[in-house]
């Protein structure tokens, strides 16, 4: 036994996984809390009982990665605390609180392991709100866990990995695609190539895929610029420009858009967690040094919830982090694995930097946008709504959250946090990192008030903070 | 309809040997499959989730992964679930009109 107290690892993708299996390797029982009913995460998420799709079939060339993955969980059930359908919904002096199926609960823990992964980057277009209208990650759920398509007629847009692997497996599985539109030209890829060659095997796969599109008749269109999705009522098309200028539409009953992943950080911003801005990612991200940990004591970061890296580099971070917590508390093992693991890492981190630059995020998009665009989905709050505040100190994303209620609504800023942020600072023409973050705020995912009353006499000192 | 509706914005493409569940839709019965979410029965049926609180039109969904917050759906009895992290049971009964 190590010298490390009560472990809970939020999250059970693949860093949850295998941090899970380190720490269990070592004698401890950690805590491990889920918001899905079944371990994998989003990337190797399991179907619901019942559904008899092979795993060749739902993970393509990961499906050997996604059952090792379910097989170490499922071995490690006896020997973990694990919470599955429950979320945490706030972390405070070293107390996380949950809610699940039996209700409210505090989990008291000495080291925390955050694997909170990520969700679509997704920039608002003009009528993005529309029935039809879904993420990419959304997309490939609805096929990957439900057997659905989310439409008779499909467009994908975007950039990103996902974008060609969800259109391949949507027309494999018998979907209509009716084309796939990126946003990234092909001189972008270039430049970064022996960057993109340290990818390897993950590069020729997102090749592979493009090639089999192109086969199969796939209309495939690179230098998009989205203008808007239309439809009254429900989506009917999507108006866009071509890589020539030119304006475009295209029939369609949904869209699945994104461009990439965005870490979801709010827990370790909860915990005490120093935010720092990065500049590729464009992005405020959780600090963590090479080995996991982050600034706050006893808090270990690993998957993409600590800057988004992929599947692969989640397990590698997963396993680092706890070692590094076991390390951090007097166990002597470990040493050469984690070398070994940071010299992995910083390869696929070489990948990430040139995937980056060769499908970039168009940060012009959002800052274009017109004035009746809806930014803030869940509070119709527009682009001139944002706009209209710039005069107002000081120049905060959170001061435009007070004036206009961005950000205030059920997502908690989520889908609009990025974007609004990008909007604010080319109106106001300062730097993005200017303006600041949404900040997390408890309760991070609606609790109903029921439930927030249970939490409060549970606990009457934490009422206030519900 | 289990199956596909000409007026659903989903569509089945496989997975269609399950169990049938019924449940009700502003009032009308709804046949999903057991192990269905409640988004994906009401989106196979349908093409809305609820009306948007401030104004434009329905709402259907977006992220299903229980981050964006947008398919929260009310129940007849009162209170709501969020639709793409639930599944169906067989007696649930939902509201998608204001």
């Amino acid at each position: 036994m190590s010298g490390a107290g009560a472990i809970l690892i939020i999250g059970a993708g693949p860093a949850g996984t295998r941090a899970a299996e380190v720490l269990t390797g070592h004698g401890l029982r950690p805590v491990v809390v889920d918001e899905a009913p079944a371990s994998g995460g989003q990337i190797y998420r399991r179907q619901p009982p019942g559904f008899k799709r092979s795993a060749k079939l739902r993970y393509g060339f990961e499906a050997r990665k996604a059952e090792a993955l379910h097989a170490c969980f499922d071995s490690l059930r006896e020997r973990i605390d694990y919470r599955p359908d429950t979320s945490v919904w706030s972390i405070e002096n070293k107390v996380a609180f949950t809610v699940g199926p039996g209700g409210v609960d505090r989990i008291p823990f000495e080291s925390l392991l955050l694997c909170t992964g990520g969700v679509d980057r997704v920039l608002p277009i003009p009528g993005w709100t529309l029935p039809g209208v879904y993420t990419l990650g959304g997309a490939q759920i609805a096929l990957k866990a439900q057997g659905c398509a989310i439409g008779k007629r499909v467009v994908f847009l975007g950039s990103g990995p996902l974008l060609y692997l969800v259109a391949y497996q949507y027309a494999h599985a018998g979907g209509t695609v009716a084309a796939v539109l990126d946003t990234a030209r092909l001189r972008d890829a270039l430049p970064v190539m022996p960057g993109l060659l340290a990818g390897g095997l993950t590069l020729a796969k997102g090749l592979w895929y493009q090639n089999w599109l192109r086969f199969n008749g796939i209309v495939m269109r690179r230098g998009v610029r989205p203008i808007a999705a239309e439809g009254g009522g429900r989506l009917t098309g999507l108006r866009y420009k071509n890589a020539w200028g030119r304006e475009r539409h295209i029939a369609c009953d949904a869209l699945g858009f994104g461009w990439g992943v965005k870490p979801e950080c709010q827990l370790a911003e909860l915990a005490d967690c120093e935010m720092a801005f990065d500049a590729l990612a464009r992005q405020w991200l959780p600090e963590c040094d090479a080995d996991g940990r982050a600034s706050a004591e006893g808090v270990y970061l690993a998957g993409d919830g600590a800057g988004v890296m992929g599947a692969d580099a989640a397990e590698y971070r997963g396993e680092l982090a706890a070692l590094t917590l076991l390390a951090d508390s007097g166990e002597s093992t470990g040493a050469a694995r984690r070398t070994y693991l940071k010299t992995r890492l910083r390869r696929l981190m070489r990948f990430r930097i040139a995937l980056e630059r060769a499908l970039p995020y168009p940060k012009g998009l959002a800052a274009a946008l017109p004035d009746d665009t809806i930014i803030c989905r869940c509070e119709a709050v527009t682009a001139g709504d944002i706009r209209q505040g710039q005069t107002l100190q000081p120049q905060e994303i959170n001061r435009a959250k007070a004036y206009t209620r961005l950000g205030m609504g059920r997502c908690q800023g989520r889908m609009c946090g990025i974007a609004a942020a990008e909007i604010l600072a080319h109106q106001k023409g300062v730097p993005l990192a200017e303006v600041g973050r949404l900040r997390g705020q408890a309760p991070i995912k609606p609790l109903h008030i029921g439930i927030a009353g249970e939490a409060a006499e549970d606990d009457p000192d934490r009422a206030t903070s519900i | 309809m289990s199956g596909n509706s000409e007026r659903g914005q989903f569509v089945r493409i496989s997975e269609t040997e399950r169990p049938e569940i019924i449940i009700h839709v502003d009032g009308e019965p709804v046949t999903a499959l057991a192990g269905d979410t409640v988004l994906t029965a009401l989106l196979l049926a349908g093409a809305r989730l609820r009306d948007f609180e401030f104004g434009d039109g329905a709402r259907a969904g977006f992220c299903l992964m229980g981050a964006c917050q947008d398919c929260w759906v009310r129940l007849e009895e009162g209170g709501s679930l969020r639709a793409c992290t639930t599944y169906v049971r067989a007696g649930l009964r939902l509201r998608t009109d204001s």
